[in-house]
């Protein structure tokens, strides 16, 4: 075999020269995606330390401002984004094995509607009703009665709920920019069993996201005595 | 050395490491059962964690709902992101990120809760005796 032909056979479409092997260009790609999601952790770190911190000073007025959440949607949302990982891990294996590009557009539309019905639930039905039962710090909240003394870190939970929830939510919608440009490179024929980084790198950061809502759930929702 | 076309057809359900042999150039592929397994596995820790915030515990109700949610991270970064299947490098750099989590919660967390403030504060010259016996065992 004549080297020109060797180095044809050795370079699958996606192959980028500066790596002597797929799999190291894989590796590569999939250890800069988890030194991204690291500065992530970080970012979400942040605001889950002041909410651990600002818990242990004022826990009854976190426990208090906790029940002002519903858990049927929170459970609801965890389980849709669950299924949505479970679909996104399924069209990432669906390019493994070789699928036609169909099967893989089919779970990647799956996991795009599941994120558009994850933040569609918590805009109208968590968001907006919120809003209407001014439980929203800077607009329109009203002080309960029966809060006391306590009212004023209730509603620095009902603020540290919107800006965890807001932070994750500008992620989902990010997450959804991605998978639309997925969609299209796979439409395009860009995927193979040999190439399929975009897909296994895009799938970390919807997993990433899976997680944060992970924690986030039981840590608005269920910690607030609610027995 | 070419002969990565027939890997549609026989790649299948099988995985394990029979891409070895061509440089990984696919990567490891997990089972579809694996998948379902772990999917079923987070669909039992969401529930029970939601049961058991009804459940009176006092302060475990925390440590049940950190425990499972933690439970269920580890089970989505092993399976799902193919974290169990990645190189000793990866892994590391993980590791290495949630150390820096810790370190932000712990120094944090260590400094809040150590704080005693003293509900009538000593006046400024309370400590001069004690220093002016220190100074004169001294010298």
């Amino acid at each position: 075999m004549s080297d020109l032909a060797a180095h044809h056979n050795a370079h699958p479409p996606g192959f980028a020269h500066q790596f002597e092997q797929v799999d190291q260009q894989r590796d590569a790609g999939t250890l800069g995606m988890w030194v991204f999601l690291i500065t992530e952790i970080m970012f979400f770190g942040g605001m889950f330390a002041a909410y651990t911190i600002y818990r242990s000073l004022h826990l009854q007025a976190f426990e208090t401002g906790s029940r002002l959440l519903e858990v049927q949607f929170g459970a609801t949302n965890t389980v849709v984004l669950i299924v949505s990982s479970l679909t996104m891990a399924l069209a990432i294996r669906s390019a493994q094995i070789g699928k036609n590009k169909s099967t893989i557009i089919f779970y990647l539309i799956l996991t795009m509607f599941l994120g558009a019905l994850f933040l569609g639930l918590k805009f109208t039905f968590e968001w907006h009703r919120d809003y209407v039962d001014h439980i929203v710090p800077g607009f329109g909240f009203i002080n309960r009665p029966e809060w006391g003394s306590l009212a004023p870190q209730v509603q620095m939970f009902m603020c540290f709920y919107f800006f965890m929830t807001g932070l994750h939510a500008i992620h989902m919608i990010v997450g959804l920019g991605l998978l639309t440009v997925l969609v299209t490179m796979t439409a395009k024929d860009r995927f193979s069993a040999q190439y399929y980084s975009p897909l296994e790198v895009s799938g970390l950061y919807w997993h990433f996201v899976d997680i944060v809502w992970i924690f986030l759930f039981p840590l608005l929702y269920l910690i607030g005595g609610r027995y | 050395m070419s002969e990565h076309k027939d890997q549609g057809s026989h790649a299948g359900d099988a995985g394990h490491g029979a891409d070895a042999g061509h440089g990984g150039a696919v990567g490891h592929v997990v089972p579809i059962s694996v998948y379902l397994g772990v999917f079923f596995a987070l669909m039992v820790g969401t529930a029970l964690t939601t049961w058991v915030a009804y459940i009176d515990l006092g302060a475990w109700n925390t440590v049940v709902a950190l425990t499972i949610a933690v439970t269920k991270m580890l089970l989505v970064v092993l399976f799902f992101m193919h974290v169990k299947y990645a190189t000793g490098l990866t892994r590391v750099v993980i590791v290495a990120g949630f150390f820096w989590l810790a370190i932000l919660l712990t120094f944090s967390l260590s400094d809040e809760l150590t704080r005693k403030w003293e509900m009538n504060p000593l006046p400024w010259n309370a400590l001069l005796p004690y220093i002016s016996h220190l100074f004169s065992l001294v010298f």
